[in-house]
């Protein structure tokens, strides 16, 4: 009970130095969640593309970004012909600008397409979709940028193509993508003949590894991934995690330097304080565990604030209609703990030199001067 | 050009030399619970020599002060025989177990040794109570017999009605019968004081004083205490003049 008095005394001793660390933490543990929560939102959004209706993604081997992979027709006629395969839909990717906006994604898609069928059509038919070869589907975010409606004419690219249909969907990628016809979209990104991955639905999903088994023997220039083997594996998705959580590590580092000053601080402002404890009888293992509860104290409350902000700022970014379907504020409780945790360990960190230097006060020398 | 006449040279200066302390009569090792043996202690790397070759030894229950000039070495003495410091050469035993080891000497200040420093140095922020809860802490005491502990303490030295109060609303006297309180908690045999009544005014210092003699005497705790005051010091069982980093003792042990 001292003890802890002992740790809560000396923080409310000395309240905006303590109140400023723990906004280092917060504010640093905030910006880590906020930015793994939308790189993990952006890289589940873009498995959601891949996955949508289908459990295995077919791309070409060895290729660094699945824009650059190149799937000839041919695979996508023989692979849809085998029999364990329900269905075999072959997508483009593409990334073209318009006037305002320098990146919108293009999918080369088939009428038969899951994102066509699972889609709300806000206007037009999905019958229309592939019978004029300038025609286009926007998703509902691309209209709004664009300006279009249903009969517009919108320049993309060096394009100018018909919006025959504004569909919803639940994923912001697509819902601020451009779904031409496959054979449109080839023609106009000079791929004749090929697409970027073929998405599988299978007959029966315990046919995966055969299925797979099968890629390898008959197109050994392709690979086939299950959609979670995929996530796990694609290198975009493990750079973008990687800089997540190296970013995030960098505001924590800079946190856990805060922590450090104040507990340093902490330390020298209370030397003869320490000495008296040591006169008293504290061990160097209780010095230490004060120091380190000190800073302990500090970075699980920064961590809990830290997280509240966190989570605000993601509903906040949620309800701005220019992210709408890039945020998923569904928070993993994995990434809470990892926030925690590394935010403990960084107060930790931050408290050894402290911790040491306390450990090493000698009361003779601290109280001789009275 | 004038010559100025050389100086007479000078005889070299007069060392002032202590008349050396008769042996005294052996005293049985069961009684003796702190001693110390040619113990020398220098500062600045050997600049300040503080003590040279003192013995001293106390035995139990006697209550003992150390009376000097400032810089004569008492606190660095007190220090030494509470291992809140090491000597350079020299032997320091309390309770015929030697101070060389680090367990013996966290155990010292846990349980045998309490200190009184002139400044009270408790802590301000917390209260009465808790400042003298620290040593139980530190040695794990269960809190109820701390409580009782400190019951005891604080009803001797008539401060029962003051145990919530903050430091910073306590009188100086109340403040150095608190830290007495404090270096009692952990029932210690021996109690070392370093002008335990050097920052108060007379009438506080004489009954802070005559109260640390009447808790020594009822507990039967072995007092050393460093003080200027001649004339509380000769209320003691035995008074030791330090000069220079040495012990005279005009009175026998």
């Amino acid at each position: 009970m001292i003890f802890l008095k002992l740790i809560f005394t000396n923080l409310l001793r000395h309240r905006i130095r303590s109140v400023i660390s723990i906004a280092g933490i917060a504010f640093s543990v905030a910006a880590m969640l906020t930015i793994v929560t939308i790189l993990q939102g952006a890289v589940g959004m873009f498995s959601g593309i891949l996955s949508s209706d289908s459990e295995i993604i077919v791309f070409e081997r060895n290729v660094s970004d699945l824009f650059f992979s190149d799937v000839p027709s041919s695979a996508v006629t023989d692979i849809a012909a085998w029999p364990l395969v329900q269905h075999a839909d072959p997508v483009l990717f593409g990334i073209v600008s318009s006037a305002d906006h320098p990146i919108i994604t293009c999918f080369g898609i088939t009428e038969s397409d899951a994102r066509l069928r699972k889609a709300t059509w806000l206007t037009g038919s999905r019958s229309d979709f592939a019978k004029q070869s300038d025609g286009v589907v926007l998703g509902e975010r691309a209209a709004e940028f664009l300006h279009s409606t249903v009969g517009s004419h919108v320049a993309i690219g060096h394009g100018t193509f018909l919006v025959i249909g504004i569909i919803k969907t639940a994923n912001g990628f697509e819902d601020g993508g451009v779904f031409m016809p496959l054979q449109s979209a080839q023609a106009f990104f000079h791929k004749e003949g090929s697409s970027s991955v073929i998405t599988i639905k299978l007959r029966n999903k315990t046919d995966a590894a055969e299925f797979k088994r099968l890629v390898k023997e008959k197109f050994p220039n392709l690979v086939a991934l299950e959609d979670e083997e995929f996530t796990r594996s694609y290198s975009q998705f493990k750079i973008l995690k990687a800089t997540a959580w190296a970013v995030g590590g960098c505001g924590l580092l800079l946190g856990g330097l805060g922590v450090a000053n104040t507990m340093i601080m902490s330390v020298f402002t209370r030397i003869r304080e320490i000495a008296i404890l040591r006169v008293s009888g504290f061990s160097n293992l209780q010095i230490a565990s004060m120091i380190f509860g000190e800073s302990a104290l500090v970075s699980v409350i920064g961590a809990i604030t830290g997280l509240l902000i966190g989570t605000g700022f993601l509903y906040i970014l949620k309800l701005i209609p220019a992210l709408h379907g890039y945020v998923d504020v569904s928070i993993q409780a994995l990434v809470v703990l990892i926030v925690i945790v590394l935010a403990l360990l960084t107060g930790v960190a931050g408290a050894l030199y402290p911790a040491l230097y306390a450990m090493r006060v000698r009361p003779v020398e601290a109280l001789r001067f009275e | 050009m004038k010559l100025t006449p050389k100086p007479p040279s000078l005889p070299p200066p007069f060392i002032l030399r202590e008349p050396s302390v008769p042996p005294r009569p052996a005293v049985p090792d069961t009684s003796v619970v702190l001693r110390a043996t040619d113990v020398w202690k220098s500062y600045d790397d050997g600049a300040i020599t503080v003590l040279n070759g003192v013995n001293f030894e106390a035995i139990e229950g006697q209550t003992v002060a150390l009376c000097g000039p400032s810089g004569c070495g008492k606190s660095t003495l007190l220090h030494l025989l509470g291992g809140l410091d090491e000597p350079d050469r020299g032997r320091i035993s309390v309770n015929s177990i030697e101070l060389n080891r680090h367990r013996s000497r966290l155990d010292l200040l846990r349980y045998q040794v309490g200190f009184v420093f002139q400044m009270h140095n408790l802590i301000p922020d917390l209260t009465l109570e808790e400042n003298c809860l620290i040593p139980t802490v530190a040695a794990g005491i269960s809190r109820s017999s701390a409580l009782a502990r400190l019951k005891h303490l604080t009803g001797r030295t008539g401060l029962s009605h003051r145990l919530n109060h903050r430091i910073q609303k306590l009188s100086g006297g109340e403040r150095q019968r608190t830290a007495l309180c404090r270096a009692l908690m952990n029932h210690p045999r021996i109690l070392l004081a370093d002008e335990p009544t050097g920052s108060l005014d007379e009438n506080t210092s004489a009954t802070v004083f005559q109260l640390l003699l009447d808790i020594a005497a009822t507990e039967g705790v072995t007092l050393v205490m460093a003080t200027h005051d001649r004339k509380l010091a000769e209320r003691c069982d035995r008074l030791v003049e330090m000069h220079d980093g040495r012990i005279r003792e005009p009175h026998p042990l």
